[in-house]
């Protein structure tokens, strides 16, 4: 087998917050890796961890209550756990970069959306501030915002203007591997499309290497090469897209498809997933979905092992052992 | 943004008309009367009368007040009759002293106040944080003129560093300065402290260190800028009091201010000058506070927005 160019090497990442409460398992021994120019999407229910999983690769858990380990975490070939404060710095915005969630909120109402978008290119260029500033508003115009805009204050923006602001700040400095976590999710179904073509084309413009955290497979559809569904602060099932949606092999992947509604069968009813997300302060043994899945036996209460399916594609499911095994959408197909 | 400036300064005039009235009615209530006490003892109420005339003391205290209103916006508040001298020129003598001692007094309390409240919320939960709110307590919770008192007798009887009272050198201003910026202080570390901690658990700060921002930049600049907005609207209530508070401590220190200049023409009767002076601070006070509201608008786009539409 050939090197693999990896943009991105994480192996076994745990993260847990001591809390008042008790203590948060929110990532339990996730590895992932992502080959340069890959877009791979990063699906699950809220609280499994994605987000948390996303800011340990920038190093900005919050510590404490955060604790992070992991055996390896290699960005671009960067040892980032053992990178110094002043190191993280020039890393963040430049090597890698983020967009998060909720438009509203994540840009400083005091600043200028231009002043905002120079400060990254500022910290990482060396060049003048007022070609920082003019740098900005050719960023501001490559997401579609009128260049004069850049002395306004986001307040003056909306939701989707707000996120393409923020799609300018994550990519001024050309970064090499670019998350974005739920970066629709806040918005209009309109606007989504919008702000997703845009970051297609971005990403294909600039050979960003993507980790898209979504919860939603139509965006995962569009825009993945690989697909990392997380349960429970680990990957439960790993493969291509067409593994993901043509060979669906875990029982929450296939709980995750029969939860979609199904827009050519309006009769159809909705099928969501039973149960509830395990609490995250109090892990099941053995599986963490056992609890809610259809198929698990006595065993699966107690053990949980990755099968390799194909070169491409594995899962986190005992199940398979059982002879005969299989699960019923692959019958519906 | 002019025409708000515009609207709050017209806004302050009838708030000035308000209160010059409560004080001019309130030291017409006030017992004693200089006229019949500067008037010989052999005058009869006809003389007496005639002097008052003289003086503009005739007529109901409607009259009096729409004409004393009349010469103020004139410049005139007419003369003080223990030192014979026009009260504007008296007041004016001595308003310096006590916006000195007020500044001072704001200095010292924003100095201390703001980086005392930033480590606090920097440091959440941890000594810093506990020993910064103990202070503030204290500060915030010691009678001032109490606390004047305790200097004077450290400072200045015992140990001897500084001046008790007088205005002659500037050492002569720490501890009135002090003393008066002692509750100031402690008010707005709170208040530092507790608009950080809101302002630290904002999303946009994680976007800022998610550009590579440096921490100490991200609270100085990006948290420090909103936390701003909240600690200028008690920097307004602040100034009244740091004001306000001036006119008190000046007579534990005898310092030669406005509140001192007040005290003296109550006790001799000197109605004329302590109104004057007591309107005339209000005025300065209700300005200070406009300007701290317009300080305000600018901090925050979102509001300056508003009022430039
Ligand atoms: N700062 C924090 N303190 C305590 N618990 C946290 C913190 N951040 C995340 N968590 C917990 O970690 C778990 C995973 O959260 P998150 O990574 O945000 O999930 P997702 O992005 O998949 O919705 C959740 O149970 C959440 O409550
Ligand atoms: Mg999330």
């Amino acid at each position: 087998m050939k090197e693999k160019d990896l943009i991105l090497d994480l192996q076994d990442l745990y993260v847990r917050f001591e809390v008042e409460d008790g203590v948060v398992h929110a990532v339990n021994g996730l590895s992932l890796q992502i080959e340069r120019g890959k877009t791979l999407g990063l699906v699950g229910e809220t609280g499994a961890g994605k987000t948390t999983t996303a800011l340990s690769l920038l190093r900005l858990v919050s510590e404490p209550p955060g604790v992070v380990e992991c055996e390896r975490l290699i960005v671009d070939g960067k040892d980032v756990m053992a990178l110094s404060q002043k190191e993280l710095e020039s890393f963040r915005g430049n090597d890698i970069a983020m967009i998060f969630q909720d438009p509203m909120t994540a840009l400083n109402p005091v600043f200028t959306v231009g002043d905002q978008i120079a400060e990254t290119i500022a910290i990482h260029e060396n060049i003048s501030q007022t070609e920082a500033q003019k740098k900005a508003i050719d960023m501001l115009e490559l997401v579609g915002i009128q260049g004069e805009r850049a002395d306004e204050y986001p307040h003056q923006f909306s939701g989707g203007m707000k996120q393409r602001v923020i799609i300018a700040i994550a990519l001024a400095c050309q970064p090499r591997l670019l998350i974005a976590d739920e970066p629709t999710t806040a918005l209009d179904v309109t606007i989504q499309a919008q702000v997703l073509n845009l970051m297609r084309e971005l990403r294909d413009h600039y050979k960003t290497s993507m980790i898209m955290i979504t919860h939603d497979l139509g965006i995962v559809a569009q825009i993945c090469d690989e697909v990392a569904v997380v349960y429970a602060g680990n990957i439960v099932e790993y493969g291509t897209l067409q593994d993901i949606f043509n060979r669906t092999k875990h029982p929450y992947t296939e709980g995750l498809f029969n939860s979609l509604p199904n827009i050519r069968d309006r009769k159809a009813e909705l099928n969501p997933i039973k149960g509830l997300m395990p609490d995250p302060t109090n892990l099941p043994q053995g599986c963490p979905f056992h609890p809610r899945c259809p198929y698990a036996d006595e065993k699966c209460k107690e053990e949980q092992s990755v099968k390799w399916v194909s070169d491409t594609h594995y899962i986190r499911c005992i199940a398979y052992e059982r002879e005969g095994f299989h699960i019923k959408l692959e019958e519906k197909r | 943004m002019l025409r708000y400036i515009l609207k709050r300064f017209l806004m302050m005039i009838p708030v000035l008309l308000a209160v010059s009235f409560v004080v001019y009615f309130l030291m017409d209530l006030a017992p004693g009367d200089i006229v019949s006490s500067m008037a010989p003892a052999d005058a009869s109420e006809a003389d007496i009368e005639r002097m008052r005339e003289e003086l503009g003391l005739s007529g109901n205290i409607f009259e009096r007040y729409t004409r004393y209103i009349g010469n103020l916006l004139r410049g005139d508040l007419g003369m003080s009759l223990s030192m014979k001298r026009p009260v504007i020129n008296v007041f004016f003598e001595r308003f310096p002293a006590t916006l000195k001692l007020a500044f001072g007094s704001i200095f010292i309390a924003l100095v201390i106040s703001i980086p005392l409240g930033i480590s606090a919320a920097t440091n959440h939960r941890s000594w810093i944080d506990g020993t910064s709110m103990v202070l503030s307590m204290l500060g915030l919770s010691m009678p001032s003129f109490w606390l004047g008192l305790l200097l004077i007798l450290g400072f200045s009887l015992k140990l001897g560093w500084l001046p008790s009272g007088g205005s002659g050198f500037f050492s002569a201003i720490i501890l009135p300065a002090i003393t008066l910026g002692a509750a100031q202080a402690g008010n707005l570390t709170r208040i530092t402290r507790s608009s950080m901690l809101e302002v630290t658990r904002q999303d946009y700060l994680r976007t800022a260190r998610a550009k590579g921002v440096a921490e100490n930049v991200v609270i100085r600049k990006h948290a420090l800028k909103n936390a701003l907005i909240p600690i200028i609207t008690v920097f307004g209530s602040t100034l009244g009091n740091a004001l306000g508070g001036a006119v008190a401590i000046e007579t534990v220190f005898s310092w030669p201010g406005v509140g001192r200049l007040t005290v003296a023409a109550i006790n001799v009767r000197d109605m004329n000058l302590a109104t004057g002076c007591i309107i005339m601070f209000t005025i300065f006070l209700t300005l200070t506070l406009l300007i701290v509201d317009i300080a305000y608008a600018f901090a925050d786009p979102r509001i300056k927005a508003q009022y430039s539409r």
